[in-house]
């Protein structure tokens, strides 16, 4: 990170930003409370055009082919009879799109069709455009294919022996893609310390984001020859540069316009084949093109969670301190890189933000195996380590007599302080979030207490506000907005955000209405359009309200400060008493001067000419220089802690949640309803993630998904979902807007660990694994040692652990240059 | 989005005309009530047919009515949501009433009809899957394939039959009315049921289910229990349907028909003889949970583990007759 980095977003505080904060100090009007989403009534009375919505004239349907062989040479592919069928329009091989892509500038394994090999069963390898989607359909079962069959590799554990023709041609070695390992302080010295060193393995499964809407493209080539792409993704930026890549454009001569999404989850994040190969059909046959995947094709995109074996070996004092951390976990990435890098240091990254961890190493490692691509998924390759660190806590507070709550109170991270990993903290909310849980849920009376098959558990976590860096190196801001100011009073805000359901939209329109003091009505929101909105990187790593918000901010303070200066004079008031709100501009302490806002527009733009700002954001610089210090930072952290209360039927083994409190600490809602959605919909998702969902693959059959429907792929329904009692901790902090935190991904989180410790509380066993299926719950009820655990994890294969001096033992935050391990760093 | 096949369609009006239409067809012809299961299939194509006949129109077909005696007579296209919601049913024949409202949801319960639930196609994970994912693993015995892959070297096929309302039907001693071309014949439930994954049901290709009959139940009482994953949506990975009538202390009759762990609904005779003329004390339905767990037979290829599926016949059979007997 350089200071080229550094937010140069801040704009010189004027007399009229003065009066700005004074109004603020006022209160608020908008901000934290819940005025309808700016496009409820177009998603409540089915108005809303998704992408499989919208239709042109003369539009063709696109199919994909996909492979039905797990790993493979592609020999040749024979076209012709489905380029025969009538209705085809146009088929597609991988020869016509020869450049590869990936959403990391590291992993650009992808192609929009396989060219010399597939790599998992639903790996396409052609694409038919035709008059209609069962012409489409049909064409693809005249292609006839040749395929070369190659050893498959499944399992992370086969993998990382390297006993087959590695998946790709890149990566650490064979089919390890990614191998990890740093050291900060002396962890084997801290381990040795320890009064209590817990020492197990765990298994966090696979699972899939499972949106409501499945992908869906439309492409159109205009007269010109620029192509417009209309597609459900979450980082319309990304897709654009992948697309202009691929098909060999200026990104001018591109267009992506992302239309509202039913659902991302992370799902929608990567660019996908399907994506550039209806632009390509676009372009080939100059109609429109349309592509809607299948709920089948959706489990093959996937991207979702990572397959994680873990071992976390940690220690503590008597007292309840911990010593250190030694983290390892594997991954199983699946058949391509997607955001896998970024993963994998995303396992290790978040262990030290929530309780201070002195000594800490993380060795991690992400294999190649031919199944559906991992990436990210809510909570992005933290969800995995926090399950077993939640445990472990656990586990620790038991052995040591100490209340799970009290034993994390005593160690809370402290705000504003900087890890052993050299994360910066601003705000942290922790405390009061275990306070107000362990209170609401009666934990101190509950907890051991409640009669046999009843449990209760508690857990905490943290997340990131936004990736401290952009996904390929640049030093331009994260996000941009412009506005536009109509001499009517309408304010038309202009930014590259999506929204995926989150509420994006409303977050950007709030942030505004704010600041000029006018309606939610008033602002007419255009978003995620390349051609037309500055650059917001994408609805990812929990980053739109902080940056997105920021940049609304700047933006519309910029628009104030002209509209002020302009008003000031023509009612006699100096700036820093001038007042924007309810529609109005005028004197603070003489409320009855003032002028409508659309008078004090009309007057600004006969002065200054057309009023236009721009406002934008970069993250702030973070602390840690090292290899790998790139992964983790963020401009502040959410934190959440939950409580569930359990029942555990002993002859079944069925674990029912009954209730859940869950705290988390959002700085400061933007709009509190939204904040209350995302908190409920992470719970449920943890609860599906904690209880039945699998990506599960059957070696024995080549490979295949075993259940991709929604039927058969057990997701939690309103059957299982509990009573939730959220609590918002408000905590403003310095870098967040209005000082808001994330709330999209957090506060999941929590609550499978909490779900495993509350099984324990309630029976007396540890399931260190997911989901936590009745069929665990009872072997781990039969078995001497009452666990469910995975098998031992393999050697990793360590070389080099790159060391660290933390803050304590004076380090300024690099690493030396040569990373050779030193003796006491390789151990235990 | 997955598109149905193209086939013709027959709407007829009355049931004689479905008959004539099936048998001047052949076996491409098939009849769909709510199509909640076929249509699915047929999307997915490994249910095949040209010619479908709509059953949604045909009169008298479907309906719930009752004798004085207190027999139960359910038309075959009767929607589960009716049923679930009949009174009389709710009263007379209270384990096929409660197993009806555990069938999938709400929206497709407004579809889908009883006859249709009891005609359900088998289920298999090897099976209910698209053309292209069969494909994958060289298709399967029961569509397209020869090999049945949860038991490769098995000369059968052994998709579950998954229907909820079979074994409460079967259990409380229901019979099924057939029409065909040329009769119509009334058997036991349980005969139109045949312990093979592909020729499952017992009845002429030609014949149509039009109407099931409940007999009066007197002062038995009865139950159904389903295990699935989730409380709603789900298919049976395991269900018990027992009816119990007790004479004083003594069990004088009792019907235990389990479900989701086979081709076929299986009658738990051995549980059951071990329950008639004794006392249903704890021992006593331990010892008949245990009898009804032997002849299930579930194999890896439905939700769950089948060692697991297995277990919870037995565990939802000792509660099912602790529910009747408490």
């Amino acid at each position: 990170m350089s200071a080229a980095d550094a937010s140069k977003g801040d704009a010189p505080r004027t007399p009229e930003a003065e009066g700005l904060a004074e109004q603020l100090r006022e209160g608020y009007r908008l901000i934290g409370r819940s005025p309808v989403k700016v496009d409820g009534p177009a998603k409540v009375t089915g108005a809303t055009r998704f992408a499989d919505d919208l239709s042109l004239p003369r539009m063709l349907h696109a199919k994909l082919l996909r492979s039905h062989v797990a790993h493979a040479r592609l020999v040749r592919i024979d076209t012709s009879a489905a380029e025969a069928l009538p209705g085809v329009v146009a088929v597609l091989t991988g020869e016509a799109l020869p450049t590869s892509f990936g959403i990391l500038p590291v992993s650009q394994d992808e192609h929009a069709l396989c060219r010399d090999k597939v790599r998992f069963v639903g790996d396409p390898v052609a694409a038919v455009a035709a008059v209609d989607e069962e012409t489409a359909f049909e064409a693809l079962s005249h292609i006839r294919v040749e395929y070369e069959p190659l050893d498959p590799v499944f399992e992370p554990a086969e993998a990382i022996k390297n006993e087959i023709e590695p998946i790709h041609d890149y990566g650490d070695d064979g089919n390890v893609h990614k191998r990890v390992s740093m050291e900060f302080g002396n962890v084997a010295a801290a381990l040795d310390e320890s009064d209590l060193l817990l020492d197990h393995e765990f298994f966090y499964e696979g699972n899939t984001h499972l949106p409501m809407e499945q992908h869906a493209t439309l492409a159109w080539q205009e007269p010109d020859g620029r192509i417009t792409i209309w597609s459900s993704t979450q980082t319309p930026h990304y897709l654009h540069r992948a697309t202009s890549k691929v098909l060999g454009l200026s990104p001018s001569r591109v267009r992506i316009i992302a239309c509202p999404n039913g659902g991302g989850f992370g799902g929608k994040s990567d660019p996908f084949n399907h994506e550039i190969v209806v632009a390509e059909l676009a372009r080939r046959t100059n109609r429109p093109v349309k592509i809607c995947l299948t709920r089948e094709e959706v489990f093959y995109c996937h991207r979702g969670r990572h397959p994680v074996h873990m071992r976390a070996t940690m220690g503590f004092r008597k007292d309840g301190r911990i010593t250190g951390l030694h983290f390892r976990t594997l991954l199983d990435g699946g058949a391509y890189g997607s955001y896998g890098v970024a993963s994998t240091y995303y396992t290790g990254a978040l262990q030290t933000v929530t309780y201070e961890i002195p000594a800490y190493r993380f060795d991690g490692v992400r294999t190649f195996t031919n199944k559906p691509p991992c990436g990210p998924k809510r909570g992005h390759g933290t969800p995995q380590p926090r399950f077993a660190l939640e445990i472990q806590m656990d586990r620790a507070a038991e052995a040591l007599g100490i209340d799970p709550a009290d034993l994390r109170l005593m160690q809370l991270q402290p705000a504003h302080g900087i890890t052993a990993n050299w994360l910066r903290i601003g705000s942290m909310g922790l405390g009061p979030c275990i306070e107000k849980v362990v209170e609401g849920s009666g934990w101190r009376e509950k907890r051991g207490k409640l009669p046999r098959g009843r449990g209760i558990g508690l857990a905490c976590s943290s997340y990131i506000c936004g990736a401290g860096l952009p996904i390929y190196w640049n030093a331009m801001p994260h996000s941009g907005v412009t506005l536009k100011l109509d001499r009517g009073g309408g304010v038309a805000v202009f930014c590259g955000e999506t929204d995926i359901g989150q509420g994006s939209d409303t977050v950007l329109a709030t942030c505004v209405a704010e600041i000029l003091g006018v309606d939610l009505t008033d602002i007419r929101v255009t978003a995620a359009d390349t051609d037309l909105t500055p650059v917001d990187l994408g609805s990812y790593s929990s980053r739109v309200t902080l940056m997105v918000g920021n940049a609304a901010i700047q933006a519309a303070e910029r628009a104030r400060e002209i509209v002020a200066r302009t008003a000031g004079k023509t009612l006699g008031v100096p700036g820093n008493r001038l007042r924007f709100a309810e529609g109005r501009v005028f004197d603070v302490q003489d409320p009855d001067r003032g002028i409508t806002f659309s008078e004090a527009v009309s007057q600004a733009e006969a002065e200054h000419g057309t009023i236009a700002t721009a406002g934008s954001y970069t993250p702030p610089p973070t602390p840690g220089r090292y290899r790998g210090a790139g992964v983790g930072p963020s401009p502040a952290y959410s934190y959440s802690a939950a409580v569930v209360e359990v029942d555990v039927d002993e002859e079944t083994g069925v674990v029912t949640v009954d209730k859940v409190w869950i705290a988390h600490d959002i700085g400061q809602s933007i709009n509190e309803m939204l904040v209350i959605g995302q908190v409920e919909g992470s719970v449920y998702m943890g609860l599906g993630e904690a209880l039945m969902e699998e990506m599960t693959y059957r070696p024995n059959r080549f490979g295949v998904h075993k259940i991709p429907s929604l039927l058969d792929y057990k997701s939690p329904t309103t059957k299982e979902m509990p009573e939730v009692v959220t609590y918002l901790v408000t905590d403003p902090d310095p870098n967040g807007p209005f000082g808001a935190k994330e709330v999209g991904q957090g506060p999941l989180l929590p609550m499978m660990p909490a779900i495993a410790n509350a099984v324990y509380d309630a029976v007396g066993v540890r399931v260190d694994m997911t989901p936590i299926t009745p069929e665990r719950v009872l072997k781990a009820l039969e078995r001497e040692d009452r666990r469910c655990a995975p098998k031992p994890l393999p050697d990793l294969r360590i070389e080099d652990t790159v060391r660290i001096k933390t803050l304590a033992e004076g380090g300024d935050g690099t690493s030396p240059r040569t990373g050779r391990p030193t003796k006491e760093s390789t151990a235990p | 989005m997955m598109r149905l096949p193209p086939f013709r369609w027959h709407a007829p009006k009355d049931l004689a005309e479905v008959v004539r239409i099936l048998a001047g067809e052949g076996p491409a012809a098939r009849v769909v009530a709510g199509g909640t299961d076929l249509f699915p299939n047929m999307k997915r194509r490994h249910q095949k047919a040209s010619t479908l006949v709509g059953l949604a129109g045909v009169e008298g077909f479907s309906g719930v009515t009752s004798t004085p005696e207190g027999d139960v007579v359910i038309g075959a296209g009767t929607t589960l949501r009716a049923l679930e919601r009949d009174a009389a049913a709710a009263r007379l024949a209270p384990a096929l009433v409660e197993a009806v409202a555990t069938i999938s949801t709400p929206v497709l319960r407004n579809m889908g009809t009883i006859g249709g639930n009891v005609c359900l196609d088998t289920r298999c994970n090897y099976y209910n899957q698209t053309w292209e994912w069969r494909r994958a693993i060289d298709f399967c015995m029961k569509c397209d394939g020869t090999t049945c892959w949860v038991a490769p070297s098995s000369p059968r096929c052994w998709a579950v039959n998954s229907s909820d309302g079979v074994p409460a039907l079967i259990a409380l001693g229901a019979r099924a009315r057939l029409v065909g071309p040329d009769d119509e014949r009334e058997v036991p439930v349980g005969d139109l049921f045949r312990d093979d994954g592909i020729e499952y049901l017992a009845k002429r290709p030609d014949e149509v289910l039009a109407s099931l009959i409940v007999p009066a139940q007197g002062d038995a009482v009865s139950t159904y229990r389903k295990v699935r994953r989730r409380g709603a949506f789900d298919f049976p990975v395991a269900g018990v349907a027992v009816r119990l009538r007790r004479d004083g202390d003594r069990v004088a009759e009792v019907a235990i028909v389990v479900n989701g762990v086979g081709s076929s609904p299986i009658r738990c005779t051995a549980a059951e003889e071990l329950l008639v003329g004794e006392v249903p004390d704890a021992d006593r339905i331990a010892a008949a949970a245990a009898a009804a767990w032997k002849p299930a037979r579930p194999l890896d290829n439905t939700d769950h583990e089948h060692s697991w599926r297995k277990r919870m016949v037995r565990v939802e059979t000792k509660r099912a007759l602790e529910a009747l007997t408490a």
